[in-house]
């Protein structure tokens, strides 16, 4: 058996990769669920169900996939171009904290119209400076930056847990480690009266936008491209590879700083160390589901989100463990690489 | 300075370092003998963990620790499989596939745990290894209780170093594993088929990494929780780079840090709250980006590592 490159791909089959993946996806964890005694479609309904069954449950799966969006995005720009960014979760983390803190202790008292686009960037500025770190190790002393990207999660958010312990706790959290809270003019206005939904998933969308136009229509988006697919290759056509891969390192970092800034000013107003269950990494499955696409990112995100929010309550009625959840989303992103591939080879005897 | 030098002179500090050791040294050879043959496994996290579940239900449920490892090792071996099926069959990108491979791992560990274990208020237990202590090295004084009362996959990994450093430097199967991971075009001038060196080398490698998880549960610990392995496969990624992929080195990397690590544990309750303790848990993580960054340009890396190899393209 060979594998021989295809000389073009079939739109029709790039446009039902993700489809076919997922439904693999299904069909393989469905086995598990089978394995674990629950009947497998009324599973699947359930999650349906749990995620989009109510108006509480639908604005709950928005609000869910508004930092998969962001943390998505930030891992897709930074993978395109081969910039291997797996530290989302401490750029999360570090993003939300920076706003917090400002929110809290800097611009407090300033007026929302000027204070939410300040701690916004401030912590989009918090996970650029985690991303730039590594970058530095890697261009500076070629030190693969998915190793140290990864490491620097951990030190992040025990970073953060010993700041909510110690100068930034709230003296009012009856003695548990949170930080002190946005003020009320630093929260993300709501989408939905009596809802948790709300302004990032516009934040999120609007930016998936931009960044689909930035990929396909600039300079920079191709040349950031170019440095992925072909680094020696780029560098000889004048790509200016350094400068290209610390502009990505910026808005990879920043968007998924941004993401933290996000959570912590649109749902409790305080960070405490289980802000994300984990947004950061879930982000690289939303961005290889997406097949590195912004706008794909949207749709992999409200998939990835429907999964997390709707096992939740399948879990509670039939029995099986919500991870299930997470097998699922893993084994899309599995799917999704094979699939991807057979879009690029044949199979030739 | 008193404190530091009585943690430095106690025996339990070196006992403790060969216990943190231990699963550092199953992983970090792992990940270096799927490296010398041109494969990165960042499968390692999501592997440790399925090894840690896997090794620990197999005693829950009556079988013997040996009889839960070795589960631990064929466990590992089929992730391993997977990670070669999609990095060496259809060569994929190495560092994606094996974010996949730790993701899906992981999250069927935790599955497969909750649902053999329903939700309890504390987390049952096993019977661990016990400590042997070697006869008559074991008696002598600080050496006897520093070095020589450990537990068998403690001894069994620092023997692993010396087979596997033995094997790759001194046998035709070694001269083929770096061949491969060096230029499997030439390896396969040589007679050599670099697909199924890769395959190979790949599935024994996870399996250690299922033996480092196995580890944590059947020896340091004796209960399986989520998030247990907390970085150590990422720590051994790193220590295959300070060790110049060189399975001697990676068992004297895995000891100086290990020593860091049960240093600071104890410099911590020494004393006694007046640095947060977030501080030194910090360490571990903050020393193997150092090391990374000190070693990274020295070390020689297989040259085909991450290259996938197609027969005929080049």
């Amino acid at each position: 058996m060979r594998f021989e490159r295809r000389e073009h791909r079939p739109v029709a089959l790039v446009i039902a990769t993700p489809l076919i993946a997922i439904a693999a996806a299904l069909a393989i964890a469905g086995v598990l669920i089978a394995i674990a005694g629950a009947p497998v479609f009324e599973a699947y309904w359930r999650i349906l169900l749990g995620a989009f069954g109510s108006r509480l449950s639908a604005t709950e799966t928005l609000t869910r996939a508004t930092p998969l969006i962001l943390t998505g995005l930030a891992a897709a720009v930074a993978f395109r171009a081969r910039l291997w960014n797996i530290g989302g979760e401490g750029q999360f983390y570090l993003g939300a904290i920076t706003a917090a803190w400002a929110g809290s202790h800097l611009f407090g008292t300033w007026p929302s119209i000027v204070q939410i686009p300040l701690l916004l960037v401030f912590g989009a500025v918090a996970g650029m400076i985690l991303l730039l770190v590594p970058l530095w190790l890697r261009l500076r002393f070629s030190v693969d930056e998915v190793v140290t990207t990864l490491l620097l999660n951990f030190v992040a958010v025990l970073f953060v847990s010993m700041l909510i312990d110690t100068v930034l706790k709230d003296p009012l959290a009856f003695g548990w480690p949170q930080s002190q809270s946005i003020s009320e003019a630093g929260m993300l206005p709501k989408l939905l009266a009596r809802s948790r939904l709300h302004f990032g998933l516009v934040i999120a969308i609007l930016l998936a936008l931009v960044l689909a136009f930035v990929q396909s229509r600039t300079a920079f988006g191709m040349q950031s491209r170019a440095a992925g697919l072909n680094p020696q290759g780029a560098a000889f056509a004048g790509v200016p590879l350094g400068k290209t891969l610390v502009a990505v390192a910026c808005i990879s970092g920043g968007l998924a700083g941004l993401a933290g800034a996000v959570e912590v000013m649109g749902v409790q107003g305080y960070v405490t160390t289980n802000l994300s269950p984990g947004y950061g990494y879930s982000g690289i499955v939303v961005a290889m589901l997406a097949n590195l696409n912004p706008l794909g990112v949207v749709l992999a995100g409200l998939f990835t989100a429907t999964m997390f929010v709707g096992a939740d309550g399948m879990s509670r009625s039939l029995g099986i463990p919500s991870y299930i959840a997470d097998v699922i989303v893993a084994l899309s992103l599995l799917s999704m690489l094979v699939a991807v591939f057979f879009t690029q080879y044949r199979i030739r005897r | 300075m008193s404190a530091v030098f009585d943690i430095i002179a106690s025996a339990g500090l070196w006992a403790a370092v060969f216990r943190i050791a231990t699963p550092l040294i199953f992983g970090t050879l792992g990940a270096l003998l799927c490296e010398r043959a041109g494969v990165l496994n960042l499968g390692i996290e999501g592997i440790m963990t399925f090894g840690a579940m896997i090794g620990w239900l197999a005693v829950y449920n009556g079988a013997d620790l040996w009889t839960g490892f070795l589960l631990a090792a064929l466990g590992g071996g089929v992730f391993g499989l997977l990670h070669a099926g999609l990095t060496v069959t259809l060569g994929l990108s190495q560092h994606v596939a094996g974010l996949g491979v730790t993701l899906f791992a992981g999250s069927f560990s935790y599955f497969v745990f909750r649902l053999a274990v329903p939700v309890a208020g504390t987390p049952p237990t096993i019977t661990p290894f016990q400590p042997i202590a070697i006869p008559g090295l074991s008696d002598l004084p600080f050496l006897g209780p520093a070095f020589f009362a450990q537990t068998p996959p403690t001894y069994l990994a620092i023997l692993l170093a010396l087979v596997l450093a033995y094997i790759i430097f001194r046998t035709p199967l070694g001269l083929a594993i770096r061949m491969t991971g060096e230029n499997p075009h030439a390896a396969e001038a040589q007679g050599i088929n670099p697909m199924v060196v890769r395959y190979g080398a790949v599935i024994a490698g996870s399996a250690l990494m299922g033996m480092a998880g196995a580890f944590l549960t059947l020896s340091a610990f004796n209960s399986f929780f989520p998030t247990m392995v907390q970085g150590r496969g990422w720590i051994c990624i790193a220590l295959v780079v300070f060790a110049s992929w060189r399975p001697e080195r990676a068992l004297l990397g895995a000891l100086l840090f290990a020593f860091f690590d049960g240093f600071q544990l104890r410099l911590q309750t020494a004393l006694g709250g007046a640095v947060p303790y977030q501080l030194f848990l910090m360490i571990p993580y903050i020393l193997s980006i150092a090391a990374l960054a000190i070693m990274a340009r020295r070390a020689r890396v297989p040259q085909a590592l991450m290259q996938p190899y197609r027969r005929g393209e080049r």
